[in-house]
Protein backbone atom coordinates (compact mmCIF):
# COMPACT_ATOMS: atom_id res chain seq x y z
CA UNK A 1 0.00 0.00 0.00
CA UNK A 2 2.67 2.42 1.18
CA UNK A 3 5.39 1.42 -1.08
CA UNK A 4 2.86 2.58 -4.13
CA UNK A 5 2.12 6.18 -2.94
CA UNK A 6 4.53 8.71 -4.91
CA UNK A 7 7.74 6.72 -4.51
CA UNK A 8 10.32 9.47 -5.49
CA UNK A 9 11.67 8.63 -9.15
CA UNK A 10 13.56 6.24 -9.26
CA UNK A 11 16.23 8.11 -11.18
CA UNK A 12 16.32 10.86 -9.18
CA UNK A 13 16.95 9.01 -6.49
CA UNK A 14 19.61 6.90 -7.29
CA UNK A 15 21.27 9.82 -8.87
CA UNK A 16 21.46 12.04 -6.03
CA UNK A 17 20.53 10.17 -3.08
CA UNK A 18 22.81 12.13 -1.44
CA UNK A 19 22.63 15.60 -2.82
CA UNK A 20 19.87 17.37 -0.30
CA UNK A 21 16.13 18.29 -1.40
CA UNK A 22 16.25 21.69 -0.98
CA UNK A 23 19.09 24.07 -0.36
CA UNK A 24 19.45 27.66 0.46
CA UNK A 25 22.35 30.06 -0.77
CA UNK A 26 22.77 33.69 0.88
CA UNK A 27 18.96 33.94 1.09
CA UNK A 28 17.23 37.09 2.32
CA UNK A 29 13.39 37.73 2.57
CA UNK A 30 12.27 41.06 2.49
CA UNK A 31 8.50 42.37 3.75
CA UNK A 32 8.82 45.91 1.93
CA UNK A 33 11.68 47.73 3.58
CA UNK A 34 12.34 45.30 6.56
CA UNK A 35 14.53 42.60 6.10
CA UNK A 36 12.93 38.89 7.48
CA UNK A 37 15.30 36.74 6.79
CA UNK A 38 19.22 37.60 6.05
CA UNK A 39 21.89 34.67 4.93
CA UNK A 40 20.45 31.82 5.19
CA UNK A 41 22.45 28.98 4.47
CA UNK A 42 20.62 25.49 4.43
CA UNK A 43 20.51 22.38 3.60
CA UNK A 44 17.71 19.96 3.65
CA UNK A 45 18.34 16.24 3.68
CA UNK A 46 16.04 14.08 1.64
CA UNK A 47 13.90 11.87 3.09
CA UNK A 48 14.64 12.82 6.29
CA UNK A 49 12.75 15.34 8.80
CA UNK A 50 14.38 18.43 9.19
CA UNK A 51 12.93 20.61 12.38
CA UNK A 52 13.54 24.53 12.11
CA UNK A 53 12.99 25.86 15.63
CA UNK A 54 13.42 29.46 16.92
CA UNK A 55 11.71 31.90 18.75
CA UNK A 56 8.53 33.70 17.07
CA UNK A 57 8.81 36.11 14.36
CA UNK A 58 12.32 35.11 13.81
CA UNK A 59 11.40 34.03 10.21
CA UNK A 60 10.46 30.16 10.22
CA UNK A 61 7.46 30.08 8.33
CA UNK A 62 9.13 32.71 6.01
CA UNK A 63 11.85 30.64 5.40
CA UNK A 64 9.55 27.64 4.30
CA UNK A 65 7.54 29.69 2.56
CA UNK A 66 10.46 29.60 0.06
CA UNK A 67 10.34 26.31 -0.75
CA UNK A 68 6.78 26.12 -2.68
CA UNK A 69 7.19 29.53 -3.34
CA UNK A 70 4.03 30.71 -1.08
CA UNK A 71 5.66 34.01 -0.64
CA UNK A 72 4.27 35.16 -4.22
CA UNK A 73 1.02 35.72 -2.74
CA UNK A 74 2.64 38.44 -0.10
CA UNK A 75 2.17 41.49 -2.28
CA UNK A 76 5.67 43.23 -1.24
CA UNK A 77 7.93 40.10 -0.39
CA UNK A 78 10.81 39.87 -2.63
CA UNK A 79 13.44 37.28 -2.12
CA UNK A 80 17.19 37.37 -2.66
CA UNK A 81 20.10 34.49 -3.15
CA UNK A 82 19.42 31.34 -4.54
CA UNK A 83 16.82 28.10 -3.26
CA UNK A 84 17.77 25.02 -5.21
CA UNK A 85 14.96 21.67 -5.05
CA UNK A 86 17.09 18.53 -6.64
CA UNK A 87 19.56 20.84 -7.41
CA UNK A 88 17.54 23.46 -9.81
CA UNK A 89 16.68 27.06 -8.85
CA UNK A 90 13.86 28.08 -7.97
CA UNK A 91 13.71 31.45 -7.59
CA UNK A 92 12.72 34.07 -9.95
CA UNK A 93 10.04 34.75 -12.25
CA UNK A 94 11.10 31.89 -14.77
CA UNK A 95 10.00 29.17 -12.54
CA UNK A 96 6.52 27.66 -12.85
CA UNK A 97 5.29 28.47 -9.15
CA UNK A 98 2.10 25.78 -10.19
CA UNK A 99 4.37 23.03 -11.00
CA UNK A 100 6.46 23.79 -7.83
CA UNK A 101 3.95 23.36 -5.53
CA UNK A 102 2.49 20.22 -6.77
CA UNK A 103 5.87 18.96 -5.71
CA UNK A 104 6.23 20.57 -2.63
CA UNK A 105 3.13 20.42 -0.95
CA UNK A 106 2.37 22.37 2.41
CA UNK A 107 0.42 21.72 5.82
CA UNK A 108 -0.88 24.22 7.24
CA UNK A 109 -0.77 25.66 10.66
CA UNK A 110 -4.73 25.92 11.44
CA UNK A 111 -6.90 23.10 9.62
CA UNK A 112 -7.99 24.25 6.44
CA UNK A 113 -9.44 21.75 4.36
CA UNK A 114 -12.26 22.79 1.68
CA UNK A 115 -15.77 23.26 2.53
CA UNK A 116 -16.13 20.41 0.24
CA UNK A 117 -17.09 16.42 1.28
CA UNK A 118 -14.18 14.48 2.59
CA UNK A 119 -13.90 12.82 -1.05
CA UNK A 120 -13.69 16.02 -2.89
CA UNK A 121 -10.98 17.33 -0.63
CA UNK A 122 -8.60 14.74 -1.58
CA UNK A 123 -10.26 14.71 -4.93
CA UNK A 124 -9.70 17.93 -5.75
CA UNK A 125 -6.45 18.56 -5.76
CA UNK A 126 -5.77 15.04 -7.86
CA UNK A 127 -8.00 16.60 -10.44
CA UNK A 128 -6.55 19.79 -10.83
CA UNK A 129 -2.99 18.45 -11.61
CA UNK A 130 -4.35 16.09 -14.48
CA UNK A 131 -5.04 12.66 -12.80
CA UNK A 132 -6.29 9.67 -14.93
CA UNK A 133 -5.82 7.02 -12.60
CA UNK A 134 -9.05 5.21 -10.76
CA UNK A 135 -9.87 8.11 -7.96
CA UNK A 136 -11.59 6.02 -5.25
CA UNK A 137 -8.32 3.81 -4.72
CA UNK A 138 -6.15 7.18 -4.73
CA UNK A 139 -8.58 8.69 -2.10
CA UNK A 140 -8.29 5.29 -0.02
CA UNK A 141 -4.44 5.29 -0.68
CA UNK A 142 -4.39 8.69 0.52
CA UNK A 143 -6.55 8.29 3.52
CA UNK A 144 -5.08 4.69 4.78
CA UNK A 145 -1.79 7.15 4.64
CA UNK A 146 -2.81 9.79 6.28
CA UNK A 147 -4.38 7.46 9.51
CA UNK A 148 -7.67 8.96 8.81
CA UNK A 149 -9.41 6.02 6.70
CA UNK A 150 -10.80 3.74 9.55
CA UNK A 151 -12.28 6.91 10.95
CA UNK A 152 -14.16 8.11 7.50
CA UNK A 153 -14.14 5.56 5.61
CA UNK A 154 -18.02 5.94 6.17
CA UNK A 155 -18.68 9.43 5.85
CA UNK A 156 -16.65 9.70 2.87
CA UNK A 157 -19.41 12.54 1.29
CA UNK A 158 -19.80 14.24 4.68
CA UNK A 159 -18.34 17.75 4.86
CA UNK A 160 -14.56 17.71 5.81
CA UNK A 161 -15.64 20.65 7.95
CA UNK A 162 -17.60 18.08 10.51
CA UNK A 163 -14.32 16.41 11.14
CA UNK A 164 -12.90 17.19 14.68
CA UNK A 165 -9.32 19.68 14.63
CA UNK A 166 -6.92 16.67 14.56
CA UNK A 167 -8.72 14.63 11.69
CA UNK A 168 -8.99 17.74 9.93
CA UNK A 169 -5.45 18.20 10.01
CA UNK A 170 -5.27 14.66 9.10
CA UNK A 171 -7.29 15.23 5.87
CA UNK A 172 -5.18 18.10 5.00
CA UNK A 173 -2.12 15.95 5.04
CA UNK A 174 -3.98 13.06 2.91
CA UNK A 175 -4.94 15.99 0.59
CA UNK A 176 -1.15 16.82 -0.08
CA UNK A 177 -0.31 13.54 -0.66
CA UNK A 178 -2.67 12.60 -2.58
CA UNK A 179 -0.99 15.11 -5.43
CA UNK A 180 2.03 12.84 -4.41
CA UNK A 181 4.81 15.19 -3.95
CA UNK A 182 8.53 15.07 -3.26
CA UNK A 183 8.59 17.42 -0.28
CA UNK A 184 5.80 18.32 2.49
CA UNK A 185 6.52 21.27 4.36
CA UNK A 186 4.53 21.80 7.98
CA UNK A 187 3.95 24.93 9.31
CA UNK A 188 3.32 24.05 13.63
CA UNK A 189 1.22 21.56 11.61
CA UNK A 190 0.14 20.51 15.80
CA UNK A 191 -0.23 23.73 17.61
CA UNK A 192 -3.95 23.59 16.77
CA UNK A 193 -4.19 19.95 17.93
CA UNK A 194 -4.52 17.85 21.22
CA UNK A 195 -1.67 15.59 22.73
CA UNK A 196 -3.05 12.32 21.19
CA UNK A 197 -3.79 14.30 17.77
CA UNK A 198 -0.18 15.27 17.66
CA UNK A 199 0.91 12.03 18.86
CA UNK A 200 -1.31 10.81 15.41
CA UNK A 201 0.18 13.15 13.26
CA UNK A 202 4.28 12.62 14.75
CA UNK A 203 3.42 8.58 13.94
CA UNK A 204 2.51 9.59 10.58
CA UNK A 205 5.36 11.78 10.22
CA UNK A 206 7.43 9.19 11.36
CA UNK A 207 5.89 6.72 8.69
CA UNK A 208 6.41 9.19 5.95
CA UNK A 209 9.94 9.99 5.98
CA UNK A 210 10.53 6.70 4.08
CA UNK A 211 9.07 8.22 1.11
CA UNK A 212 9.37 11.99 1.57
CA UNK A 213 11.03 14.96 2.51
CA UNK A 214 9.51 16.42 5.17
CA UNK A 215 10.35 20.44 6.96
CA UNK A 216 8.52 20.82 10.66
CA UNK A 217 8.44 24.15 12.08
CA UNK A 218 7.61 23.70 15.81
CA UNK A 219 7.60 25.37 18.90
CA UNK A 220 7.92 22.16 20.88
CA UNK A 221 11.12 21.23 21.60
CA UNK A 222 9.79 17.97 22.61
CA UNK A 223 8.36 17.11 19.36
CA UNK A 224 11.33 18.60 17.57
CA UNK A 225 13.30 16.27 19.75
CA UNK A 226 10.84 13.29 18.88
CA UNK A 227 10.16 13.29 15.67
CA UNK A 228 13.16 14.96 13.48
CA UNK A 229 16.40 14.02 12.42
CA UNK A 230 18.36 17.35 11.60
CA UNK A 231 17.40 20.58 13.39
CA UNK A 232 17.99 23.97 12.30
CA UNK A 233 17.79 26.81 14.94
CA UNK A 234 16.66 30.35 13.89
CA UNK A 235 17.13 33.68 15.76
CA UNK A 236 16.71 37.20 15.56
CA UNK A 237 19.48 38.64 14.92
CA UNK A 238 21.33 40.74 18.15
CA UNK A 239 22.85 43.13 15.83
CA UNK A 240 20.24 44.20 13.68
CA UNK A 241 18.72 46.72 16.94
CA UNK A 242 16.04 49.41 16.18
CA UNK A 243 13.31 47.26 16.82
CA UNK A 244 14.05 45.08 13.89
CA UNK A 245 13.70 41.35 13.45
CA UNK A 246 15.83 39.75 11.02
CA UNK A 247 16.13 36.16 11.10
CA UNK A 248 19.30 34.57 11.15
CA UNK A 249 20.56 30.97 10.87
CA UNK A 250 22.81 30.24 13.75
CA UNK A 251 22.84 26.60 13.82
CA UNK A 252 22.06 22.93 11.63
CA UNK A 253 22.55 19.83 13.25
CA UNK A 254 22.26 16.45 13.92
CA UNK A 255 19.05 16.51 16.12
CA UNK A 256 20.25 14.79 19.04
CA UNK A 257 23.73 17.01 18.66
CA UNK A 258 22.00 19.47 18.56
CA UNK A 259 19.89 18.82 21.68
CA UNK A 260 22.61 17.90 24.03
CA UNK A 261 25.59 19.42 22.58
CA UNK A 262 24.41 22.67 21.09
CA UNK A 263 27.95 24.72 19.37
CA UNK A 264 26.02 28.29 19.25
CA UNK A 265 25.35 30.14 22.64
CA UNK A 266 22.20 31.31 21.24
CA UNK A 267 20.83 27.60 20.98
CA UNK A 268 21.86 26.45 23.61
CA UNK A 269 19.81 29.63 25.53
CA UNK A 270 17.03 28.75 23.10
CA UNK A 271 16.53 25.17 23.84
CA UNK A 272 17.16 25.69 27.33
CA UNK A 273 14.23 27.96 28.12
CA UNK A 274 16.41 31.39 28.48
CA UNK A 275 15.79 32.92 25.44
CA UNK A 276 12.30 33.18 23.53
CA UNK B 1 -26.96 49.91 49.53
CA UNK B 2 -23.71 48.31 50.98
CA UNK B 3 -22.58 47.25 47.48
CA UNK B 4 -21.99 51.32 46.68
CA UNK B 5 -18.92 52.85 48.06
CA UNK B 6 -18.00 56.63 47.81
CA UNK B 7 -14.93 58.13 46.71
CA UNK B 8 -13.53 59.14 43.67
CA UNK B 9 -16.28 56.92 41.44
CA UNK B 10 -20.03 58.26 40.70
CA UNK B 11 -21.40 55.35 39.09
CA UNK B 12 -24.74 57.37 38.53
CA UNK B 13 -26.29 54.10 38.07
CA UNK B 14 -30.25 55.77 37.76
CA UNK B 15 -29.21 57.89 34.59
CA UNK B 16 -27.34 54.85 33.22
CA UNK B 17 -30.05 52.91 33.62
CA UNK B 18 -32.19 55.04 32.29
CA UNK B 19 -30.28 55.49 29.25
CA UNK B 20 -30.32 51.72 27.49
CA UNK B 21 -34.39 51.57 27.54
CA UNK B 22 -34.46 55.19 26.20
CA UNK B 23 -32.31 54.56 23.27
CA UNK B 24 -34.23 51.29 22.50
CA UNK B 25 -37.27 52.91 22.37
CA UNK B 26 -36.12 55.59 20.36
CA UNK B 27 -34.74 52.90 17.71
CA UNK B 28 -37.77 50.77 18.26
CA UNK B 29 -39.94 53.80 16.86
CA UNK B 30 -37.71 54.61 14.07
CA UNK B 31 -37.96 50.85 13.08
CA UNK B 32 -41.44 51.51 13.17
CA UNK B 33 -41.46 54.47 11.03
CA UNK B 34 -40.93 52.13 8.21
CA UNK B 35 -43.54 48.96 9.05
CA UNK B 36 -46.01 51.59 9.66
CA UNK B 37 -45.28 53.64 6.23
CA UNK B 38 -45.75 50.05 4.25
CA UNK B 39 -48.89 48.65 6.47
CA UNK B 40 -50.15 52.10 5.70
CA UNK B 41 -49.40 52.16 1.72
CA UNK B 42 -50.76 48.89 1.41
CA UNK B 43 -53.95 49.63 2.52
CA UNK B 44 -54.47 52.10 0.77
CA UNK B 45 -53.47 50.74 -2.49
CA UNK B 46 -55.42 47.67 -1.21
CA UNK B 47 -58.56 49.71 -0.76
CA UNK B 48 -58.18 51.52 -3.73
CA UNK B 49 -58.20 48.64 -6.39
CA UNK B 50 -60.92 47.30 -4.21
CA UNK B 51 -63.27 50.67 -4.31
CA UNK B 52 -63.83 48.56 -7.98
CA UNK B 53 -65.35 45.55 -6.61
CA UNK B 54 -63.89 42.34 -6.14
CA UNK B 55 -59.73 42.68 -5.46
CA UNK B 56 -58.96 39.09 -6.86
CA UNK B 57 -61.23 39.77 -10.22
CA UNK B 58 -59.53 43.17 -10.73
CA UNK B 59 -55.56 41.56 -10.56
CA UNK B 60 -56.91 38.73 -12.69
CA UNK B 61 -58.34 41.30 -15.53
CA UNK B 62 -55.47 43.56 -15.12
CA UNK B 63 -53.06 40.88 -15.90
CA UNK B 64 -54.34 39.20 -18.63
CA UNK B 65 -55.69 42.98 -20.53
CA UNK B 66 -53.26 44.83 -22.79
CA UNK B 67 -53.54 48.72 -22.26
CA UNK B 68 -56.99 50.48 -22.88
CA UNK B 69 -59.03 54.00 -22.03
CA UNK B 70 -61.58 52.08 -20.84
CA UNK B 71 -60.99 51.82 -17.27
CA UNK B 72 -63.65 48.54 -17.02
CA UNK B 73 -61.29 46.58 -19.28
CA UNK B 74 -57.13 48.57 -19.03
CA UNK B 75 -55.13 46.06 -18.34
CA UNK B 76 -51.06 45.35 -18.03
CA UNK B 77 -50.49 42.27 -19.63
CA UNK B 78 -48.38 43.81 -22.16
CA UNK B 79 -45.94 45.49 -19.40
CA UNK B 80 -45.82 42.74 -17.54
CA UNK B 81 -44.44 40.33 -20.52
CA UNK B 82 -42.30 43.96 -21.34
CA UNK B 83 -40.70 43.96 -17.98
CA UNK B 84 -39.84 40.10 -17.78
CA UNK B 85 -38.54 40.30 -20.99
CA UNK B 86 -36.20 43.38 -19.91
CA UNK B 87 -35.08 41.29 -16.47
CA UNK B 88 -34.21 37.86 -18.24
CA UNK B 89 -32.28 40.14 -20.87
CA UNK B 90 -31.05 42.58 -18.32
CA UNK B 91 -29.84 39.37 -16.14
CA UNK B 92 -28.14 37.95 -19.36
CA UNK B 93 -25.95 40.76 -20.23
CA UNK B 94 -25.69 42.20 -16.87
CA UNK B 95 -24.70 39.52 -14.71
CA UNK B 96 -21.71 38.24 -16.80
CA UNK B 97 -20.47 41.54 -17.19
CA UNK B 98 -20.52 42.82 -13.69
CA UNK B 99 -19.61 39.70 -11.64
CA UNK B 100 -16.63 39.17 -14.55
CA UNK B 101 -16.00 43.05 -13.93
CA UNK B 102 -15.77 42.03 -9.86
CA UNK B 103 -13.76 38.74 -9.85
CA UNK B 104 -11.11 40.96 -12.24
CA UNK B 105 -10.74 43.84 -10.15
CA UNK B 106 -10.60 41.41 -7.14
CA UNK B 107 -8.73 38.30 -7.69
CA UNK B 108 -6.31 39.38 -11.06
CA UNK B 109 -5.65 42.99 -10.98
CA UNK B 110 -3.02 43.97 -8.89
CA UNK B 111 -3.38 47.21 -6.46
CA UNK B 112 -2.41 50.43 -7.77
CA UNK B 113 -3.55 53.57 -8.93
CA UNK B 114 -5.25 52.29 -11.83
CA UNK B 115 -7.00 50.02 -9.64
CA UNK B 116 -7.77 52.54 -7.03
CA UNK B 117 -9.46 54.87 -10.16
CA UNK B 118 -11.93 51.91 -11.37
CA UNK B 119 -12.91 51.36 -7.80
CA UNK B 120 -13.86 55.07 -6.99
CA UNK B 121 -15.47 55.35 -10.74
CA UNK B 122 -17.64 52.42 -9.94
CA UNK B 123 -18.27 54.05 -6.46
CA UNK B 124 -19.54 57.33 -8.00
CA UNK B 125 -21.73 55.32 -10.86
CA UNK B 126 -23.58 53.44 -8.11
CA UNK B 127 -24.76 56.87 -6.96
CA UNK B 128 -25.98 58.12 -10.13
CA UNK B 129 -29.35 58.81 -10.70
CA UNK B 130 -31.40 56.80 -13.13
CA UNK B 131 -32.37 58.96 -15.47
CA UNK B 132 -28.86 59.62 -16.24
CA UNK B 133 -28.93 56.17 -17.37
CA UNK B 134 -31.00 56.95 -19.18
CA UNK B 135 -29.91 59.60 -21.14
CA UNK B 136 -26.47 58.00 -21.61
CA UNK B 137 -28.45 54.54 -23.03
CA UNK B 138 -30.81 57.06 -25.65
CA UNK B 139 -26.89 58.23 -26.65
CA UNK B 140 -25.46 55.22 -26.79
CA UNK B 141 -27.90 52.46 -27.69
CA UNK B 142 -31.03 53.63 -28.97
CA UNK B 143 -29.09 56.04 -31.09
CA UNK B 144 -25.54 55.32 -31.33
CA UNK B 145 -24.66 58.83 -32.03
CA UNK B 146 -26.29 58.90 -35.11
CA UNK B 147 -24.99 55.94 -36.79
CA UNK B 148 -28.00 54.86 -37.95
CA UNK B 149 -27.00 51.12 -38.43
CA UNK B 150 -25.80 50.52 -35.18
CA UNK B 151 -28.96 52.06 -33.47
CA UNK B 152 -30.76 50.12 -31.56
CA UNK B 153 -34.01 52.45 -31.45
CA UNK B 154 -36.51 52.11 -28.79
CA UNK B 155 -36.24 48.53 -28.66
CA UNK B 156 -36.18 45.84 -25.59
CA UNK B 157 -32.41 45.58 -26.51
CA UNK B 158 -31.67 49.32 -26.26
CA UNK B 159 -33.87 49.12 -22.76
CA UNK B 160 -32.16 46.24 -21.44
CA UNK B 161 -28.63 47.57 -21.86
CA UNK B 162 -29.19 50.51 -20.49
CA UNK B 163 -30.94 48.96 -17.58
CA UNK B 164 -27.53 46.91 -17.23
CA UNK B 165 -25.56 49.54 -17.12
CA UNK B 166 -27.99 50.66 -14.10
CA UNK B 167 -27.29 47.84 -11.93
CA UNK B 168 -23.79 46.99 -12.98
CA UNK B 169 -21.83 49.04 -10.28
CA UNK B 170 -24.06 47.26 -7.93
CA UNK B 171 -23.42 43.72 -9.28
CA UNK B 172 -19.50 44.71 -9.31
CA UNK B 173 -19.48 45.96 -5.70
CA UNK B 174 -21.41 42.90 -3.81
CA UNK B 175 -19.34 40.26 -6.13
CA UNK B 176 -16.11 42.03 -4.56
CA UNK B 177 -17.36 42.35 -1.20
CA UNK B 178 -18.12 38.23 -1.36
CA UNK B 179 -15.18 37.86 -2.91
CA UNK B 180 -13.61 39.41 0.21
CA UNK B 181 -15.53 37.15 2.77
CA UNK B 182 -13.68 34.29 0.99
CA UNK B 183 -10.67 33.48 4.02
CA UNK B 184 -7.32 33.54 2.32
CA UNK B 185 -6.44 30.11 3.90
CA UNK B 186 -8.81 28.75 1.50
CA UNK B 187 -6.83 30.12 -1.05
CA UNK B 188 -3.53 29.21 0.38
CA UNK B 189 -4.65 25.52 0.73
CA UNK B 190 -5.91 25.50 -3.21
CA UNK B 191 -2.03 27.55 -4.26
CA UNK B 192 -0.43 24.89 -1.90
CA UNK B 193 -1.56 21.94 -4.38
CA UNK B 194 -0.79 23.50 -7.08
CA UNK B 195 -3.75 25.35 -8.47
CA UNK B 196 -3.22 28.00 -10.84
CA UNK B 197 -5.09 31.19 -10.46
CA UNK B 198 -8.21 30.42 -12.27
CA UNK B 199 -8.47 27.29 -11.02
CA UNK B 200 -8.20 28.63 -7.71
CA UNK B 201 -10.91 31.23 -8.29
CA UNK B 202 -13.21 28.45 -10.10
CA UNK B 203 -13.15 25.84 -7.88
CA UNK B 204 -13.20 27.51 -4.57
CA UNK B 205 -13.05 31.17 -4.48
CA UNK B 206 -16.49 31.53 -6.49
CA UNK B 207 -18.17 28.67 -4.92
CA UNK B 208 -18.23 30.09 -1.94
CA UNK B 209 -18.66 33.70 -2.63
CA UNK B 210 -21.95 32.37 -4.77
CA UNK B 211 -24.69 32.62 -2.28
CA UNK B 212 -23.71 36.26 -1.65
CA UNK B 213 -23.01 37.59 -5.64
CA UNK B 214 -26.35 36.05 -5.91
CA UNK B 215 -28.27 37.38 -2.74
CA UNK B 216 -26.64 41.40 -4.17
CA UNK B 217 -27.83 40.15 -7.96
CA UNK B 218 -30.95 39.34 -7.69
CA UNK B 219 -31.32 42.63 -4.98
CA UNK B 220 -29.79 44.71 -8.46
CA UNK B 221 -31.86 42.89 -10.79
CA UNK B 222 -35.11 43.77 -8.63
CA UNK B 223 -34.08 47.28 -9.35
CA UNK B 224 -34.99 46.64 -13.07
CA UNK B 225 -38.25 46.01 -12.32
CA UNK B 226 -39.01 48.88 -10.80
CA UNK B 227 -36.85 51.34 -12.51
CA UNK B 228 -39.31 53.76 -14.89
CA UNK B 229 -37.43 57.21 -15.28
CA UNK B 230 -34.52 55.21 -17.98
CA UNK B 231 -37.26 53.51 -19.90
CA UNK B 232 -38.92 56.75 -20.73
CA UNK B 233 -35.60 58.06 -22.03
CA UNK B 234 -34.58 54.88 -24.16
CA UNK B 235 -38.23 54.57 -25.69
CA UNK B 236 -40.64 52.64 -23.77
CA UNK B 237 -43.68 52.84 -24.66
CA UNK B 238 -46.80 54.31 -22.99
CA UNK B 239 -49.57 52.50 -25.06
CA UNK B 240 -49.23 49.37 -27.09
CA UNK B 241 -51.61 46.91 -27.45
CA UNK B 242 -49.26 43.58 -28.16
CA UNK B 243 -46.41 42.45 -25.94
CA UNK B 244 -42.88 42.07 -27.75
CA UNK B 245 -42.18 39.42 -29.48
CA UNK B 246 -38.40 39.42 -29.28
CA UNK B 247 -35.26 41.76 -28.18
CA UNK B 248 -35.82 43.76 -31.01
CA UNK B 249 -39.07 44.36 -30.77
CA UNK B 250 -41.04 47.81 -29.39
CA UNK B 251 -41.78 47.03 -25.41
CA UNK B 252 -43.75 48.74 -22.73
CA UNK B 253 -42.48 48.09 -19.04
CA UNK B 254 -45.35 47.78 -15.50
CA UNK B 255 -43.90 50.85 -14.04
CA UNK B 256 -44.20 52.62 -17.02
CA UNK B 257 -47.72 51.60 -17.67
CA UNK B 258 -48.67 52.16 -14.15
CA UNK B 259 -47.08 55.94 -14.18
CA UNK B 260 -49.16 56.46 -17.81
CA UNK B 261 -52.79 55.07 -16.01
CA UNK B 262 -51.80 57.66 -12.32
CA UNK B 263 -51.82 60.56 -15.16
CA UNK B 264 -55.30 59.42 -16.69
CA UNK B 265 -57.94 62.34 -15.29
CA UNK B 266 -60.86 59.69 -15.28
CA UNK B 267 -60.94 58.68 -11.14
CA UNK B 268 -61.80 55.47 -12.44
CA UNK B 269 -58.32 54.25 -13.02
CA UNK B 270 -57.22 54.61 -9.36
CA UNK B 271 -58.18 51.40 -9.05
CA UNK B 272 -56.39 50.19 -12.25
CA UNK B 273 -52.85 51.90 -11.02
CA UNK B 274 -53.73 50.63 -7.36
CA UNK B 275 -54.01 47.16 -9.02
CA UNK B 276 -50.83 47.81 -11.04
CA UNK B 277 -48.36 49.09 -7.99
CA UNK B 278 -50.07 46.08 -6.16
CA UNK B 279 -48.80 43.46 -8.93
CA UNK B 280 -45.05 44.97 -9.32
CA UNK B 281 -45.01 45.13 -5.31
CA UNK B 282 -45.74 41.31 -5.22
CA UNK B 283 -43.04 41.02 -8.04
CA UNK B 284 -40.57 42.93 -6.20
CA UNK B 285 -41.16 41.10 -2.76
CA UNK B 286 -41.15 37.62 -4.57
CA UNK B 287 -37.87 38.62 -6.20
CA UNK B 288 -36.36 39.47 -2.51
CA UNK B 289 -37.71 36.04 -1.69
CA UNK B 290 -35.75 33.83 -4.23
CA UNK B 291 -33.01 35.86 -2.98
CA UNK B 292 -33.38 34.86 0.90
CA UNK B 293 -34.02 31.25 -0.07
CA UNK B 294 -31.34 31.26 -2.02
CA UNK B 295 -28.78 32.79 0.44
CA UNK B 296 -30.11 30.28 3.09
CA UNK B 297 -29.98 27.22 1.27
CA UNK B 298 -26.26 27.81 0.00
CA UNK B 299 -25.21 29.07 3.94
CA UNK B 300 -27.16 25.60 5.03
CA UNK B 301 -24.93 23.35 2.85
CA UNK B 302 -21.64 24.81 3.60
N1 LIG C 1 3.02 39.10 5.11
C1 LIG C 1 3.94 39.78 5.80
N2 LIG C 1 4.10 41.11 5.61
C2 LIG C 1 5.02 41.81 6.29
N3 LIG C 1 5.82 41.28 7.21
C3 LIG C 1 5.72 39.96 7.46
C4 LIG C 1 4.78 39.15 6.76
N4 LIG C 1 4.88 37.88 7.22
C5 LIG C 1 5.86 37.91 8.14
N5 LIG C 1 6.36 39.15 8.30
C6 LIG C 1 7.44 39.54 9.21
O1 LIG C 1 8.55 38.71 8.99
C7 LIG C 1 9.12 38.30 10.23
C8 LIG C 1 9.17 36.79 10.27
O2 LIG C 1 7.85 36.29 10.28
P1 LIG C 1 7.52 34.74 10.26
O3 LIG C 1 6.07 34.59 10.16
O4 LIG C 1 8.35 34.08 9.25
O5 LIG C 1 8.02 34.32 11.72
P2 LIG C 1 7.91 32.91 12.42
O6 LIG C 1 9.29 32.54 12.84
O7 LIG C 1 7.16 31.95 11.61
O8 LIG C 1 7.10 33.29 13.72
P3 LIG C 1 6.04 32.39 14.51
O9 LIG C 1 6.84 31.41 15.27
O10 LIG C 1 5.38 33.37 15.43
O11 LIG C 1 5.11 31.78 13.52
C9 LIG C 1 8.27 38.90 11.32
O12 LIG C 1 8.95 40.01 11.82
C10 LIG C 1 7.00 39.32 10.64
O13 LIG C 1 6.53 40.52 11.20
MG1 LIG D 1 5.21 31.00 11.71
Amino acid sequence: MSATLAPPPAAASDASADEPALQTRALRVWYGASLALRDVDLDVPRHRITALIGPSGCGKSTLLRCFNRMNDLVPDARVEGDVRFDGVSIVGPKVDAVTLRRRVGMVFQKPNPFPKSIYNNIAWGARINGYRGDMDELVERSLRRAALWDEVREKLHRSGLDLSGGQQQRLCIARTLAVEPEVILMDEPCSALDPISTARVEDLMEDLKDDYTIVIVTHNMQQARRVSDVTACLMPDVEAGGGRRTGVLVEVSPTDVLFTNPVDPRTEAYITGRVG
Amino acid sequence: MSVESAGRFHPRRRSRALAGPVFAAACLLATLTGVLALAVLTLAVVAAAASDGGLIDLLHRLAVNPQSGDPARAGFRVGIVGSAWLLALTALIGIPTGVGAGVFLEEYMPAGRLKGAIQTNIANLAGVPSVVYGILGLAVFARAFGVSGLALGPSLLAGALTLSLLILPTIVVTTQEALRTVPPSLRHAAMALGATRWQVVAGHVLPSALPGILTGTILGLSRVVGETAPLLMVGAAGSLLRPPRGPMDRYSALPVEIYNYAKEPDPAFQAVTAGGILILVALLLSMNAVAIVIRDRFRRRR
